[in-house]
């Protein structure tokens, strides 16, 4: 009886899954080319388009124009988007969603960690992501320590495992940066490996730094010969890459006294720098902008909370912006949720950014702190076809992101009754995203050998 | 140098500048729109304030400005708002051990502490709230114990609490579900709660019983062992007004199983409640609504973890759609942001099913309905406190600033926010 029972319910799994494919396989080939029309479109490049056409096409943007010039393909699905704001995907350059676990408490400095061996992909994170217009992310291991790990650079595609979400570089290197922090975060006091005072913060990160260094330079003077490299050590080993100024170092830092110590590091060792939060930024803006590195702001509600962070002010976007400096920003979700990331720049409009400035800070300067200006930031023909639609001003309250699309393809469709669950809240929105069809095949499988035994 | 300076100048002087300037006492706000919250917008109107009152509101051309008053003009003029829930005072901006005072852990149940004796009103999130347009705060002991303690309703005029005040007890904070469980000690579970706060509850019934007989003979001028054997306890005293619906009973209750206790209890012991936190309210509306009982809701913008885990930025819509009032809060926060502004909490419910109008009601007039200070603030209207918030825009815009803020009366210092 049961084992009928059983049979019979493996064989309704079945049907489920094959629905399932059926209708995920129809999403996945829907038409190659799409033709927005007649949009608002925010390009993050010299010019915007109040009448425009975007055309998009096998994932990449094909052409982006007033909708006067721009030839659309015949076999181009057109959507007719006036009234609607069209601007490049978000670019959160510090987030921290996917239940990660980065460096553990072993010691201060662990360049080893890898993040993207922690992340759960089907996080509910991830979606309340691209409900907020986001399609790429930085990964980074938590401030708890001086170095806390690699970061992972990811697009927000669907998907099943970790690596549908990498981002390779031309050589097929898993783009990422390496995460450091100074200040109070970092100190443990009665610890005996983690620093118990900044001082003792900076010597440890200068000793791990010229070791990094010292084991570069065994392996540049073993040249050829097996024999003379050093035993490997993947924590050196990405070390090195930062040395080569492919891995970017992100490093969290809020008193102006920590920015200057990390604009020194850089300096000494001549690695290339992102800052993130830079709460006490405007106090130091010619300084930073006269090393030439670029700050990654966090805009949060109110100064305090942490005695870093008591100076921190709407206005740092716009002092920073003034001096010359590229900034950007960030959710560093979960401190600010992933939903409200177009909010970071009204409230930096608010402090006295440029408009154009705070856009371009959620989208183009983020995606130049992740090297992947080259392929997403902006809406320009050959460029990536990551971008959002939105009802209105980006900067206003009242705006919703309607759509988010990643190389091309929907991953966001606030239309949609599970999507639009993500994007507002509500009974069950923050589980785990419900899998589509390896799990249904999985129990399915499970089922039916249940049944035949 | 130069430079820097005149960068840092308004930066150093929204951190510090936050005390109030005496200013004429009598001031005509004139605004291109005046939310009185107590009818239609008035479109290119005046307020006059006269005596830290409201003296007359209504058109440019039915309102007479006394030439010697002082002219204030802007876009939006707004009621000054009120976060119905909030902790900033007792909780301060540096977040250690001694700027906190939101908590104690050494009992599960006390109701007996003031917010009076804790609320520092010179703190500067104090400072940094008014300068968004907030006049009113209730703050108090925060959630986190089974009855942590009571909660006080102020302007943040700074100074002292006792210039400051507008209730000195507002209601008594009590936590029902996980966030009250202790680790070490009782309550551990959601039943044991239960059956420690009905107990406690019921001490005070007998208390306040005794207490009654023992006046009573004493009145009759029978001071005899009645009226002795009743030794004070600060305890079931603040029961009692619980009891005696004199005080309210904050209750901060998130999942749904517990806003139905929290409905239980009230009916149980006919005691006056106000639902705080409430994120998944909407799964209860019937219920709460045929209780009559008003909401006080979490920031929108909250966490969405652990009991917050279903919040919807649509539960404010919700509610008020069936008729149950609502307030807005900036409740407690532990980490950064270290305060919520309830503008930008409230614009999030704007923006999500409850619109303009209702939105600014939740941090305005509904919010002194719930609180019971509607006679003092929440709209303006003449005899009201000149209470009054300036805006050059929409003030739930991200870049709108507020340009002015006047606390009964007074133009405060702080810059535009």
């Amino acid at each position: 009886m049961f084992q009928q029972l059983r049979v019979c319910l493996g064989l309704a799994m079945l049907a489920v899954y094959g629905l399932t494919v059926g209708a995920t396989a129809s999403a996945i080939a829907a038409p190659q080319t799409i033709a927005w029309t007649g949009a608002t479109i925010l390009t993050m490049e010299d010019q915007n388009f109040e009448d425009g056409t975007l055309v998009v096409r096998d994932g990449k943007i094909l052409a982006v124009g007033p909708r006067t010039e721009i030839a659309i393909p015949a076999d181009a699905q057109r959507v007719d988007a006036r009234g609607r704001v069209i601007m490049p995907g978000l670019i959160c350059t510090h987030s921290h969603v996917g239940g990660i676990g980065g460096a553990d408490s072993s010691s201060p400095i662990q360049p080893d960690v890898r993040i993207y061996d922690s992340i759960n992909v089907k996080d509910s994170g991830f979606k309340r992501s691209v409900a907020g217009g986001l399609t790429t992310l930085n990964i980074m291991p938590g401030s708890g320590h001086l170095l806390s790990g690699q970061t992972i650079y990811v697009k927000l595609r669907r998907a099943q495992t970790i690596d549908d979400l990498m981002i390779r570089a031309d050589d097929g290197w898993i783009m990422g940066g390496l995460k450091m922090a100074n200040g109070t975060n970092p100190i443990r006091e009665g610890s005996i490996s983690f620093p118990g005072t900044r001082g003792k913060a900076a010597a440890l990160v200068r000793q791990h730094f010229i070791k990094a260094r010292e084991y570069g330079d065994k392996i540049e003077r073993a040249g050829e010969n097996p024999d003379k490299f050093p035993p490997r050590d993947i924590g050196l080993e990405a070390m090195q890459e930062v040395f080569q100024k492919r891995r970017v170092v992100h490093h969290h830092t809020h008193r102006h006294d920590d920015i200057m110590t990390v604009l020194r590091l850089a300096n000494e060792f001549d690695f290339r720098v992102v800052l993130h939060h830079v709460s006490d930024g405007w106090k130091v803006a010619d300084q930073i902008a006269a090393a030439g590195v670029p700050c990654s702001v966090i805009m949060i509600d109110a100064p305090g909370g942490k005695l870093e962070a008591i100076d921190l002010s709407f206005q740092t976007g716009a002092i920073l912006e003034k001096a010359g400096v590229v900034v950007g920003f960030h959710t560093d979700d979960y401190i600010t949720d992933s939903r409200f990331f177009l909010r970071s720049a009204g409230l930096a409009v608010r402090g006295g950014m440029t408009p154009q400035g705070a856009l371009k800070a959620l989208t183009i300067n983020g995606a130049k702190m992740l090297d992947l200006d080259h392929r997403t930031g902006s809406l320009v023909a050959g460029k990536d076809a990551d971008l959002i639609v939105l009802d209105g001003d980006p900067l206003s309250v009242y705006t919703k992101v309607l759509q988010t699309w990643v190389e091309g393809e929907k991953v966001f469709d606030r239309d949609d009754p599970q999507d639009r669950l993500y994007a507002v809240g509500g009974y069950g929105a923050t589980h785990d995203q419900i899998p589509y069809f390896c799990c249904y095949h999985e129990l399915m499988m499970l089922m039916l050998r249940q049944g035949g035994q | 140098m130069n430079k820097c300076i005149f960068r840092i100048l308004p930066i150093l002087t929204l951190v510090y500048f936050g005390f109030l300037i005496p200013v004429a006492a009598q001031t005509a706000i004139q605004g291109a729109v005046i939310y009185t919250m107590a009818g239609e917008p008035i479109r290119d109107g005046v307020v006059l304030v006269e005596g830290g009152k409201i003296s007359a509101i209504g058109t440019r051309t039915t309102i007479n400005i006394p030439a010697n008053y002082q002219i204030i003009e802007a876009q939006v003029v707004t009621p000054g708002l009120i976060d119905a829930h909030a902790t900033a005072g007792l909780t301060g901006i540096y977040n250690q051990p001694q700027d906190q005072d939101h908590q104690d852990s050494s009992a599960a149940i006390q109701p007996e502490l003031r917010a009076i004796d804790a609320v520092n009103m010179q703190e500067k999130l104090i400072d940094y709230l008014r300068g968004f347009g907030i006049t009113t705060i209730h703050t108090g002991h925060s959630a986190g114990q089974l009855v942590s303690g009571q909660t006080v309703i102020v302007k943040t005029t700074g100074g002292t609490v006792e210039s400051a005040m507008l209730r000195e007890v507002a209601a008594i904070s009590a936590t029902i579900g996980p966030a009250a469980a202790r680790r070490e000690g009782s309550p551990g579970t959601r039943g044991k709660q239960m059956s420690m706060l009905r107990q406690e509850l019921i001490k005070a019934q007998e208390y306040a019983a005794k207490r009654l007989t023992a006046n009573e003979a004493k009145s009759e001028g029978n001071e005899g062992q009645g009226a002795q054997s009743l030794a004070r306890d600060l305890r079931l005293e603040a029961l009692a007004e619980v009891l005696a619906g004199k005080t309210p009973l904050l209750i901060t209750v998130n999942k749904a199983q517990d806003i139905a206790t929290a409905l239980r209890l009230a009916e149980e012991f006919g005691i006056q409640i106000w639902l705080d936190g409430a994120a998944e309210a909407y799964l209860l509306i019937d219920k709460i609504k045929s209780a009559g009982i008003p909401v006080i809701l979490h920031p929108t913008m909250t966490r969405a973890t652990g009991e917050y885990e279903n919040l919807s930025f649509e539960t404010a819509a919700k509610l008020v759609n069936a008729g149950i009032p609502v307030a807005m809060q900036s409740g407690y926060e532990g980490y950064v942001p270290k305060v919520r502004v309830v503008l930008f909490e409230a614009a999030i419910t704007a923006a999500n099913g409850l619109g303009f109008e209702q939105a600014l009601a939740t941090i305005t007039i509904d919010a002194a309905k719930i609180l019971g200070i509607a006679d003092r603030v929440g709209s303006l209207e003449v005899g009201k406190d000149a209470d009054i918030a300036l805006y050059n825009g929409d003030p739930f815009e991200y870049t709108t600033q507020c340009t002015g803020v006047l606390v009964n009366g007074q133009l405060t210092g702080d810059p535009p926010r």
